[in-house]
């Protein structure tokens, strides 16, 4: 075909299903995850550099921006490990079919929220 | 890196607006991406206000009303009319889908009609499929056997090994599923797309076929097969009910297993 045919439109006009939505989802999140991973080391890093360079993490980490990015991060990995689990029943074969994939989306969804609310409760002691 | 938006020349423009002329109180508005070569000039989207009380209730009904009492010059493929040819896959309210099985009146409010995601346009409705049928062709979607010459004989296949074709034979490559792939947007050059790697697993799947290895062989490939994310749009608007998710996992299990 040639080159003055145009592009119909794709992205523009294709209305999200629970599926698109949630598998982007999961890309972004997992690169997140591995930024966030990466900083976690430095910050574990920053334990053998003494009592100050901990102490200012430390400050900022219980700022509300720094709390923020804590909980957030709580849920990008809570979602990472459910959506994945997700996939692995897909690769072994299983959950295929449009209602029960449906289901363990949001299952997947809605369960992110529940382990990240488990993990802030675990944070703060509450059990 | 993919292109996310569209190029300059494909940018969409707002087109016509043909006010209604019968007068009728049940009136639906219809957007249409129209494009025409001979113009030179940007895609368009033209809105037509449609009667639908003397309308057919499928999508397909409203354009065939749009061509015959509006515009005669839009463009669009059908031929059976009943979900079978797999002539008429549009995109239809945000989802591929057929426009002769779709019925309009699901649909609230304006209906958008589309040609297929990501593909050059011909004209108007019409997308240009001959990626996707050369793709096809490379999987060689036909029976292949050891016998030769005079020894041919009749090939059986049990009930059960029958059985293993029902959800895949029915496919008759309309496309909704490989244009609706987000995955095959990006990389229909190389990756199959969820159509043709159904017909893959289709012949696979088949006992009386002989060249099994040799098929699995072929398709197991980083950008042919493992393209596939399991983003699950190809089965969410497959007309006819089929999961070609399903099947590109099973040829992935295949392939691990084996």
């Amino acid at each position: 075909m040639q080159n003055k045919n145009p592009l119909s439109p794709h992205l523009q006009i294709y209305k999200w299903q629970i599926s698109s939505l949630l598998s982007i989802t999961h890309r972004i999140v997992g690169v997140i995850n591995f930024f966030a991973i990466t900083l976690i080391c430095l910050w574990t890093l920053t334990l053998l550099l003494g009592q100050n360079s901990y102490q200012t993490i430390q400050i900022f980490l219980n700022t509300i921006f720094g709390k923020f990015a804590v909980i957030s991060l709580c849920w990008t990995f809570s979602f990472h490990i459910l959506n994945e689990i997700r996939h692995l029943i897909w690769d072994a074969g299983y959950g295929f079919d449009l209602k029960i994939s449906k289901i363990t989306g949001i299952i997947a969804l809605v369960g992110s929220f529940v382990l990240t609310i488990l993990f802030y409760f675990l944070g703060r002691n509450f059990f | 890196m993919a292109q996310f938006s569209l190029p300059q020349n494909s940018k969409i423009e707002v087109g016509e607006y043909f006010k209604d002329k019968t007068n009728s109180k049940n009136l639906k508005k219809v957007h249409v991406y129209r494009w025409d070569p001979s113009t030179g000039k940007n895609p368009r989207v033209d809105t037509f206000e449609v009667d639908v009380n003397n309308c057919g209730p499928k999508v397909l009904d409203i354009l065939f009303k749009i061509k015959n009492e509006i515009d005669p010059s839009l463009t669009f493929r059908r031929s059976c009319a009943h979900g079978v040819c797999g002539s008429c896959a549009m995109n239809i309210d945000g989802v591929n889908t057929l426009a002769c099985i779709k019925s309009h009146t699901d649909i609230n409010g304006d209906l958008n009609v589309y040609p297929l995601p990501h593909l050059k346009v011909v004209k108007d409705l019409i997308g240009d499929l001959t990626t996707l049928y050369k793709q096809y062709e490379s999987i060689q979607p036909w029976l292949k056997v050891d016998q030769t010459g005079q020894e041919k004989i009749e090939l059986k296949q049990s009930q059960r090994d029958r059985e293993k074709l029902d959800g895949y034979y029915e496919c008759i490559l309309c496309a909704c599923c490989s244009t609706s792939c987000p995955s095959y947007w990006w990389n229909g050059d190389k990756y199959l797309g969820p159509a043709v790697l159904l017909q893959a697993y289709r012949w696979i799947n088949d006992s009386r076929d002989s060249d099994k290895k040799e098929r699995l062989k072929k398709v197991a490939d980083e950008l042919k097969l493992y393209r596939c994310h399991t983003i699950m749009n190809c089965t969410n608007s497959c007309p006819k009910g089929l999961n070609p998710a399903k099947a590109i996992g099973s040829i992935k299990k295949m392939l691990a297993t084996s």
